[in-house]
């Protein structure tokens, strides 16, 4: 009995740990631009109204992320401050100075997931700005869920659909093409190339041929939006999704545009000291060949 | 009339006895002050052939003194605690007055330390500097190497990530293999029954105090035996075999300031490189910092591949190829001794180079071929160190790890039996 209770939490355990365990599953390109202000901005404004009632950013400031982005601080301090739960007792309000931490109580989180969600500091370090892209527009129906929807890039996600309400019902449709001449219609999936072959869109650098087999075998899926039920457009979502990558993306490291805007002077110094270094080396090791 | 040689007036001091002159005096009848900076700067004869591989002595000591300098810092805000350490970095990183600098300077300098400390070693190898009468210079240049892979080990679990601490757990355990005595040993090493906050204690400990120290005493050492027998050169023959009638070597060149000018551009040189790595890409695509390492550390949650930092990752690879167990022993233990004896092999060379000649210009094909074999070995090696094993990996490594081994091995034999080119009388 004993054991089969040991066994039954490890496998518990296992399901819970095993987050995210990479997945092969390609990744739309995004590149995050920290000089693109009103991106981070916008980025900030939705991490703090939708994420951080549960998600922390608790190594990071307000004040330093108000300075870094331009955000001026009675505007933050009216507007992007929460208090958290680290506050002492005592103390009301959020001061500037606050650590970004969540206000959701560390025992209550526990019991509604199973464990805390994760801080999210580092997160765009630990798995790059477009796994958080990508993961923030992966999310899709699935009753067997608990919380009705799984991730395309996150599988088996604990959490639910904080963005639903923007995006909209996001549903998996899959489809498994019979022979090849069925794949014709779907040109947003499979590519009929020059050569006769067939070529998935995503891999359109894959030179290995389409051969039917591979193609028959893994089904072809795409994600579709129910209309009307969210309140943004499809571009207009992933520009958000954007934003909010671009902006874990600036506070994985905040000091990554300062260092290298300094390091471009550094490197000019640093060069121009070097020239100097080798005339004067020049100068010395002449007084050898007058020996 | 031909000006003085700045050479001989290296102060500027002149004739005329100004204040600095007597301050000199008074000093130097108190204290050697005139004579060191002689018999180890202005009148110290370094050979005037020495080339780009001489200036890794110097860029060494120039990465020491920066780790030195960022580790005080860094040590003013770190907080050597399991729930403290992790947080501790993120709060240098983003809270103190560029920290982010400090920080990353060490974390760059670890690898620069390296790197220069490979070449340097390399330099030895191609060059014969391990040859008579520089044998003890190169064992303590060897006990350098050594403390250097502790410090390094020791200051890599002080982050408190999970790669630092599931990297410790590994080479931790290895000390688990040694038959009998393993288990104890590991929980005293440790000091608990896993890694943990007294680990990270003892280690943070051995990092910031004993092992600079060591390495600092040591440092000053090796300098102290280069100076007494001098520095070789890339044609491997002794300057002070040829001396003009004030005893002064004829291929020599004052070490100050003709070496230190050319150490400062060399200086400048790294530092350029060092910035530009540390500027743009500190992470240097998860070879410096790898991205585990982002994660605080997780006794519960594995990650992918457990490596250690490039610099380890010849060895590691060589105690993962060592996969048959021998004698009744576990193949853990004799991975730990083919790890253990493929670092301390070089401490060998003096003895087991036979070549009538040092230098590498000088010795014959076979020589060659097994230092280039040698070097590639490390590369591959050092590589599949890095990745996950598979048969194939595993078979490759472990026919680089004989070549590793062949090296040192047969080295008694091959450098008798090539045909060597006889080296010049005075350096070229």
């Amino acid at each position: 009995m004993t054991k089969a209770i040991v066994a039954g939490m490890a496998f518990l355990l296992a399901g819970i740990s095993a987050q995210g365990a990479t997945t092969d599953v390609e990744l739309e390109a995004m590149k995050p631009n920290l000089r693109d202000f009103p991106s981070l901005q916008r980025g900030m404004t939705l991490y703090v109204n939708y994420c951080l009632g549960c998600h922390s950013l608790k190594f990071q400031r307000y004040e330093r992320t108000a300075d870094d982005l331009g955000i001026p601080h009675d505007v933050a301090l009216g507007n992007l401050v929460f208090p958290g739960r680290a506050r002492p007792a005592g103390m009301d309000g959020a001061a500037i100075g606050d650590l970004m931490q969540t206000a959701m109580p560390l025992e209550r989180a526990k019991a509604w997931f199973g464990k805390p969600p994760p801080d999210l500091t580092m997160v765009d370090r630990v798995r790059g700005t477009a796994w958080i892209y990508n993961m923030l527009k992966g999310f899709y129906v699935d009753p067997t869920r608990p919380f009705g929807v799984n991730n395309r890039v996150f599988e088996n996600i604990g959490m639910p659909h904080v963005l639903a309400g923007l995006q909209g019902v996001q549903r998996r449709v899959e489809m498994r093409p019979k022979s090849l001449d069925l794949l014709d219609g779907l040109d947003t999936l499979v590519r009929k190339r020059a050569d006769g072959g067939y070529a998935k869109m995503a891999t359109a650098a894959d030179d290995s041929p389409a051969t039917e087999d591979r193609l028959i075998r893994q089904p072809l899926v795409k994600y579709e939006v129910d209309p009307g039920t969210g309140s943004m457009s499809a571009a207009e979502f992933d520009q958000a999704a954007y934003d909010i990558a671009n902006f874990l993306h600036y506070v994985g490291d905040p000091g990554r545009l300062e260092r290298r805007q300094m390091g471009v002077w550094v490197l000019v110094f640093l060069a121009g000291l070097f020239v100097l270094a080798t005339l004067l080396n020049r100068e010395y090791h002449k007084d050898l060949h007058e020996r | 009339m031909k000006p003085t040689p700045r050479s001989q007036a290296p102060f500027g001091v002149g004739s005329t006895r100004g204040p600095l002159t007597r301050l000199v005096a008074w000093v130097d009848e108190r204290f050697p002050l005139t004579r060191t900076i002689e018999d180890h700067g202005t009148k110290y004869y370094a050979p005037k052939n020495v080339n780009f591989w001489y200036l890794m002595g110097a860029l060494s000591l120039v990465v020491l003194v920066m780790q030195l300098l960022t580790g005080l810092w860094l040590t003013m805000s770190y907080v050597p605690t399991g729930d403290g350490a992790f947080a501790s970095v993120e709060y240098i990183m983003r809270d103190v007055e560029h920290g982010d600098l400090i920080r990353l300077a060490h974390s760059t300098g670890a690898s620069a330390l390296f790197a220069v400390v490979y070449l340097h070693m390399f330099r030895g190898l191609a060059y014969g500097s391990y040859r008579k009468p520089r044998e003890l210079l190169w064992l303590i240049g060897m006990a350098i190497y050594l403390v250097l892979m502790a410090e390094g080990f020791f200051g890599y679990l002080l982050p408190w990530g999970n790669m630092s601490y599931w990297a410790g757990q590994v080479i931790v355990s290895l000390v688990g293999a040694i038959p009998f005595i393993g288990e104890g040993l590991m929980e005293w090493v440790r000091g608990d029954y896993g890694i943990s906050d007294i680990t990270l204690n003892r280690f943070f400990a051995l990092h910031v105090v004993a092992l600079p120290i060591a390495l600092i005493g040591l440092v000053f050492v090796h300098i102290v035996a280069l100076h007494h027998v001098g520095s070789n050169n890339p044609d491997g023959i002794e300057i002070k075999d040829h001396k003009d009638d004030k005893g002064v070597p004829l291929d020599g060149i004052p070490f100050h300031p003709y070496c230190t000018v050319h150490d400062f551009q060399a200086t400048v040189a790294f530092l350029f490189i060092f910035c530009a790595i540390m500027f743009f890409v500190p992470e240097m695509f998860g070879y410096f910092l790898e991205k585990p390492n982002f994660e605080q550390a997780d006794p519960l949650k594995t990650p992918d591949v457990i490596a250690p930092v490039w610099y380890y990752t010849p060895f590691y690879s060589m105690l993962r190829a060592t996969t048959f167990p021998m004698f009744g022993l576990d193949a853990k233990f004799w991975g730990l001794v083919v790890m253990g004896t493929a670092i301390l092999m070089p401490a060998m060379l003096p003895w087991l180079d036979r070549s009538p000649v040092k230098s590498m210009r000088y010795k014959g094909l076979l020589s060659k071929a097994m230092l280039a074999l040698l070097v590639v070995s490390l590369f591959v090696l050092g590589y599949l160190g890095t990745i996950h094993t598979t048969d194939l990996t595993t078979a490759i490594a472990q026919v680089f790890t004989l070549i590793y081994f062949a090296y040192f091995v047969l080295m008694p034999w091959y450098t008798r039996v090539e045909k060597t080119k006889t080296p010049p009388e005075r350096v070229t």
